[in-house]
């Protein structure tokens, strides 16, 4: 043990850099693995959540095959290549390669922000423009068209009637939503006219695919390619309608979870993102740090580098889960 | 006799005695224990200060005695859950009465502060509700003329069983959580929207006893009390034959 | 978050004058505020968490006033009262409101809780002592530790704040309950400046600056162990902080999860907690879309919440264990034991929280499995508090103050620990459930448990953290008032809780005539014994507050103790040791046979 005993002499604080002999670690690398334990706590809860709401859903409240596959496939692909990435950058700076660390790490930014693109600028913007009206149990009968025929029972009920919202009642606070995208298809004859006669209390709706073909086969599996919106579309009146909302958090608890969960997880990519980007810069504690300490900056690659391995692992959790469950 | 130097409040149900008879069992044992610890407590500190006892002894106890009132605890804790707790509860949740027969039928939804007590009346059933129906004349939400509803009576903040007879009571809420507690029946069962909980008990004893909303509910939680009118038969269908005909005036029938 | 760790562990780790954004001079600022020292960050936390328990006992006394005499304005501060926390809380006449009251339960539950004990007994103690007692220069990470006071301290000035906003600070209580959590404080017509939101935010800040603490803990005691200090070395205290450190880490993020969902519930309109066909004030709430679970919540909630009341007393443990040893001179009887036993308390405590849950109609498997766990987890507890009190046999017992409240912290703690066995079996929790005997019961363990443990331990380390001692006379007197009082104050809540008298009644139960009528003389009774608390507090903080000026000068060790702690000049200085430390013997050596003195200092070669 005594071996330990210079860390001790002076006022330093020991094994910031170097490990602990009998320990194997240096401090930062044990911190971050307790940190990533609670994080696991942290998204354990989220995802018990998301069990404990889904199980508990009522038929007919839990949509499926909602989301785009490909593009979330392509957006895990891209993750995992980054958590490759930084493993390469980090063995670079083990093996003193500077600048082949400078270019790994810069991929494995890049793979990020493009990660966050996607979601920002196409995943949940997608969302946004999506409008969907559940209809009391009481009224469906008046929307078989959309809902198809829930007494068969053969299937799980279908409540929801989604699409782009062209009217809403005047009371609404989609109105402006609605006007927008009516004037944005002003081209087409149909919902037009189906705009123009409906009255100040009803909801018109170009309807999904789902509501289309309401029994048809392929509505009960979760679809590969996203389908495209129909040309149909829905007149509903306001006293049907059980609530309303567009493909916000509000809307369901489905898209409570989703929200919450991404944006949780994304918030985690973009610290993940300065973090790197702090040590790829020249800064004292950054990419500077390889002149007079090439070993601390390769630990704290290191470090950070786990934590971006579990952000990654998270991301494999939501995937399924979201995407394809 | 400890729960009664405690000060309990007097049974009135059928299985409270059974309860009260393990509360009664806890008591002791913690009574023993604290007794028995707070002896030697209370002999060590006063044989080992150091007035008295001027030199420690290294070793201070060397024999078992820590692990014998340990292991001792352990199966007093042992015997108390697997003879009395288990079959207890078991009772409690599991062994509802019979499905018809002689038993009432009570739904108790609760609402920011009051109790309302839905009856199903002679054919046992409850009226179609509904959320949506909901405002100040009609509490429940309650379905016009749904045909199970035509003996359904609703009574607010005071709540009548008959003598000796099971009751079944459905508790639910409309807005927050509230809790359904009748110390003297020693049931208790919390009220949350969205779900809708039985709990089932027979009253032994006639009398007026409080009902408590046992869970904060908001600025009036503490003023959310109720009554339990436990009565004779013939007093109850005299309460119930005045409530049907006050709420069903075209159809006085029974 | 924890790259930053590792970034503050750079090369000039303890030295903030060299990282930190002014390069100027070690100045009073980067000194005593802004400072990275394990010994200033404790202090810090250690005054703010006093300071709190403080505030959180003058809310109650207000709470008090009010259950004795119903509707009865505030003697003397009721005007004073009503001009700063507003109508919401007070009348006009200065007497407190139903909401009110609800704001002041919640907010003592809430303070006593995450903002007293907390910060006094986990980051106070544990940032000031375990270094000391590891032997370290400092923390593992000296910069994380400030990021977890500011972030505390961010916290309380949130929370505090919220005090101030309209309709008041939250009133759903400490467990937050939805929906009633979901749809409070709205009044006011703003979605984020409003009472329950400011809660659920300062939480969120609460529990970032837990989770950066303890694992600074974690680590600081795994990795900066001196030499020779083994695991089967370490004082108890370090085991009790080890495994606190733990629970926080572990336990805390499930209900920071839970935090976010109410609060996107609050503010952006989500059903995570709002079941569907809610109807609040006669009509249906559209505001929500429903679909969501109550119960989600209050699994979240006890999932932390009952880990946390173990967070609460593991520290006292560790604290009463330390004094003990030192004021009996001789070892602690069964230390493995113990430690064993601090272990098996750490892992059962994360599988028994649904034992605050028995009202919400569980099945039956379910409840057995809970009572089943619930039932075992008393066996370390009794472990522990066994070892200790064997420990007083044989030894030559010296009863100064510290000695004083560690000695009546036993029976206290084992008065609340037992009555919590009752509550652990479903059947008799019918009975008791929300009653005042739970409240009896948590405070017996709260505070003449782990509040006395605390003073006992603020009389026994004062002299190393100020280098002067406490008065004994104003001790014995805080000591024997607080005894007294206490108990006068907590023991009648077990006779009203089994007349079935319920927690959070605004006017003591006045409604409920029948069962308030045998037990209603005790609320006055209570209130007399909490003003006579009140009052011997000051002896406290009297002694507190001089003795840093006129208390009597002491050196390294004054209690003769053998762990590090008391191996290092007083005040220690920066960097904690001055000669190098090696450990050779085991942390509790008085009145070894033969020895010189009666107690060999774990740095002493034999
Ligand atoms: C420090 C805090 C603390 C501690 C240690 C405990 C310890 C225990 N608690 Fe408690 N509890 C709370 C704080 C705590 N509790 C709080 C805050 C609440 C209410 C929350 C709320 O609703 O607001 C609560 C509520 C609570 C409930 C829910 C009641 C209800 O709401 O209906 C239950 C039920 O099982 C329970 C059980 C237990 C058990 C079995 C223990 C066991 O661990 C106890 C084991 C200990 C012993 C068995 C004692 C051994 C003692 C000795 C050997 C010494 C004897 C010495 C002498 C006599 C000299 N507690
Ligand atoms: C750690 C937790 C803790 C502590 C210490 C206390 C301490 C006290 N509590 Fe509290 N209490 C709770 C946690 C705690 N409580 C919780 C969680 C609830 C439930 C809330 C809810 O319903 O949601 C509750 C509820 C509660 C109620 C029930 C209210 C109701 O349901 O209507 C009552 C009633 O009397 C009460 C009283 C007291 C009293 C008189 C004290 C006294 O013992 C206070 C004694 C305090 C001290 C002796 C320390 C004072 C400190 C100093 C003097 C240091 C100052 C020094 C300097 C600044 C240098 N508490
Ligand atoms: Cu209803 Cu409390
Ligand atoms: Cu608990």
């Amino acid at each position: 043990m005594s071996k330990l005993l210079p860390f001790f002499t002076d006022k330093e604080v020991p094994y910031t850099v170097a490990a602990r002999p009998d320990t194997g670690l240096y401090s930062a690398k044990l911190g971050i693995w307790l940190f990533l334990a609670s994080e696991v706590m942290l998204f354990g809860g989220l995802f018990s959540a998301y069990i404990f709401l889904r199980l508990g859903a009522e038929p007919g409240y839990w949509p499926t095959g909602l989301l785009n596959v490909p593009v979330g496939t392509i957006n895990t692909a891209v993750l995992i290549g980054s958590s490759v990435t930084v493993v390469f950058a980090w063995a670079a700076l083990k093996m003193r390669e500077f600048l082949k660390y400078k270019l790994y790490m810069a991929i494995t930014i890049l793979c990020g922000l493009f990660f966050l693109c996607v979601k920002l600028t196409y995943e949940w913007p997608a969302k946004f423009e999506h409008f969907g009206v559940f209809i009391k149990q009481s009224a469906a009968h008046k929307y078989v068209e959309f809902l198809g025929d829930n007494s068969k029972g053969d299937r799980e009920p279908r409540w929801e009637i989604s699409g782009h919202l062209m009217h809403a009642p005047k009371d609404s606070p989609y109105r402006q939503q609605a006007e927008h995208n009516a004037s944005k298809h002003a081209g087409h004859g149909t919902e037009h006219g189906q705009a123009a006669h409906a009255g100040d209390d009803d909801y018109v709706i170009q309807v999904d695919a789902v509501n289309a073909k309401p029994d048809a086969e392929e509505n009960g599996k979760p679809s590969f390619w996203p389908r495209p919106i129909s040309e149909k579309s829905a007149v509903i009146h306001k006293e049907d309608v059980e609530s309303a909302s567009a493909f916000l958090p509000r809307h369901s608890t489905y898209f409570a979870t989703y929200f919450l969960i991404t944006g949780l997880h994304g918030l985690h990519v973009l610290g993940g993102i300065l973090v790197f980007a702090y040590l790829w810069l020249p800064f004292k504690g950054g990419a500077l740090l390889y002149k007079s300490n090439p070993e601390h900056l390769a630990n704290r690659v290191e470090v950070a580098g786990l934590f971006w391995h579990f952000v990654d692992l998270v991301w494999i959790f939501v995937f399924p889960i979201f995407y394809l469950l | 006799m400890l729960n009664k130097l405690l000060g309990i409040v007097p049974n009135a149900s059928e299985h409270g005695l059974s309860v009260e008879h393990m509360l009664e069992i806890c008591h002791w044992f913690m009574l023993v224990l604290f007794v028995g610890w707070g002896t030697f407590f209370l002999v060590s500190i006063y044989k080992f200060r150091k007035s008295r006892h001027p030199k420690a002894d290294y070793h201070g106890v060397t024999n078992h005695i820590s692990s014998h009132a340990e292991v001792s605890v352990i199966l007093i804790e042992a015997v108390l859950l697997l003879g009395l707790a288990f079959p207890l509860w078991g009772k409690r949740v599991l062994d509802l009465p019979p499905e018809q027969g002689e038993v009432m039928r009570v739904r108790a939804i609760a609402e920011q502060y009051a109790w309302n007590f839905h009856y199903s009346g002679p054919d046992g059933k409850f009226a179609d509700q509904s959320a949506a129906l909901v405002n100040g004349s009609n509490p429940l939400g309650i379905v016009p003329g749904s045909p199970t509803g035509a003996d359904d009576v609703v009574s607010k903040n005071e709540l009548h069983l008959v003598l000796q007879k099971p009751v079944v009571i459905e508790v639910s809420s409309k807005d927050v959580i509230h809790s359904f507690s009748v110390p003297h029946m020693r049931v208790g069962q919390d009220a949350i929207p969205g779900t809708k909980v039985p709990l089932w008990f027979r009253p032994i004893r006639a009398g007026k006893y409080e009902i408590v909303c046992a869970q904060l509910c908001g600025g009036g939680h503490y003023a959310m009390r109720s009554i339990m009118v436990v009565e004779s038969q013939a007093e109850f269908d005299a309460f119930y034959k005045e409530l049907n005909e006050m709420q069903h005036p075209a159809s006085p029938k029974q | 978050m924890s790259t930053i760790a590792s970034e503050a562990t750079g090369h000039h780790g303890t030295d903030s004058a060299h990282d930190d954004h002014h390069h100027h001079e070690l100045g009073f600022w980067q000194k005593y505020v802004f400072s990275t020292d394990h010994k200033v960050i404790g202090v810090q936390y250690g005054v703010t968490g006093l300071a709190f328990l403080f505030f959180g006992f003058m809310l109650m006394m207000v709470m008090r006033w009010q259950l004795a005499n119903p509707g009865a304005a505030v003697p003397v501060v009721g005007g004073a009262l009503r001009s700063l926390f507003g109508s919401v809380v007070m009348t006009d006449a200065g007497a407190l409101t139903a909401n009110g009251y609800n704001v002041f339960g919640a907010m003592h539950g809430t303070i006593m809780v995450f903002f007293g004990v907390v910060p006094l007994a986990v980051a106070g103690f544990g940032n000031f002592v375990v270094p000391l007692q590891i032997g370290a220069p400092d923390m593992a990470f000296p910069k994380l530790n400030m990021c977890s006071y500011w972030c505390f301290f961010v916290s309380c000035v949130v929370m505090m704040g919220s005090f101030f906003v309209p309709g008041s600070a939250a009133k759903s209580g400490w467990t937050a309950y939805p929906p009633l959590a979901g749809i409070a404080d709205f009044e006011s017509g703003n979605i984020w400046l409003n009472g329950q939101t400011i809660w659920l935010l300062a939480m969120v800040f609460n529990i970032t600056a837990s989770l950066l603490g303890s694992i600074n803990f974690i680590v600081t005691i795994i990795q900066l162990r001196a030499p020779g200090l083994n695991w089967m070395r370490l004082p108890f205290f370090v085991w009790a902080q080890f495994v606190t450190a733990f629970l926080l880490v572990l336990a805390f993020p499930p209900l920071e999860a839970a935090g976010f969902m109410q609060l996107t519930d609050r503010v952006f309109g989500t059903s995570f907690f709002m079941p569907t066909g809610l109807v609040v004030g006669q009509q249906i709430a559209q505001s929500w879309s429903g679909g969501g679970s109550p119960v989600l919540w209050q699994h979240l909630f006890w999932f932390l919440a009952h880990p946390e009341v173990y967070v609460l007393i593991l520290p006292a443990i560790g604290i009463v264990a330390e004094i003990v040893a030192n004021n009996t001179r001789k070892p602690l009887y069964g230390y493995k034991a113990m430690v064993y036993a601090v272990f098996s308390l750490g892992f059962l405590s994360f599988i028994v929280w649904a034992h605050h849950m028995y009202m919400t109609g569980m099945g039956a498997k379910v409840a057995t499995f809970f009572q089943i766990t619930t039932v075992m987890i008393s066996v370390p507890s009794v472990v522990l508090l066994t070892s200790l009190l064997i420990s007083l046999w044989g030894g030559s017992i010296r009863f100064n103050v510290p000695m004083l409240f560690a000695t009546a912290f036993l029976p206290m703690f084992g008065i609340g620990g037992l009555t919590g066995i009752p509550l652990a079996f479903n059947a008799v929790d019918l009975y008791l459930h929300d009653t005042y005997y739970v409240i009896a019961h948590f405070h017996y363990v709260v505070a003449p448990g782990t509040i006395f443990a605390l003073f006992a331990g603020v009389y026994f380390w004062y002299p190393k953290v100020t280098g002067r001692q406490m008065s004994e006379f104003f001790g014995k007197v805080h000591f024997w008032g607080s005894l007294i009082a206490i108990n006068g104050l907590f023991f009648p809540m077990f006779l009203q809780g089994m007349a079935g008298v319920h927690r959070r009644w605004y006017d003591g139960g006045v409604t409920y005539e029948q069962l308030i009528a045998p037990v209603i003389h005790w609320n006055k009774f209570m209130t007399a014994s909490a003003a006579l608390l009140a009052l011997f507090q000051l002896a406290f903080i009297w002694n507190f507050v001089t003795s840093m000026f006129i208390g009597k000068k002491v050196g390294r060790n004054p209690w003769e103790a053998t762990t590090l702690d008391w191996d290092t000049p007083t005040p220690p200085p920066h960097g904690n040791f001055d000669k190098p430390i090696e450990v050779f013997r085991g942390p509790y050596e008085y009145s070894v046979p033969g020895a010189a003195s009666d107690y060999l200092p774990q740095t002493q070669r034999s």
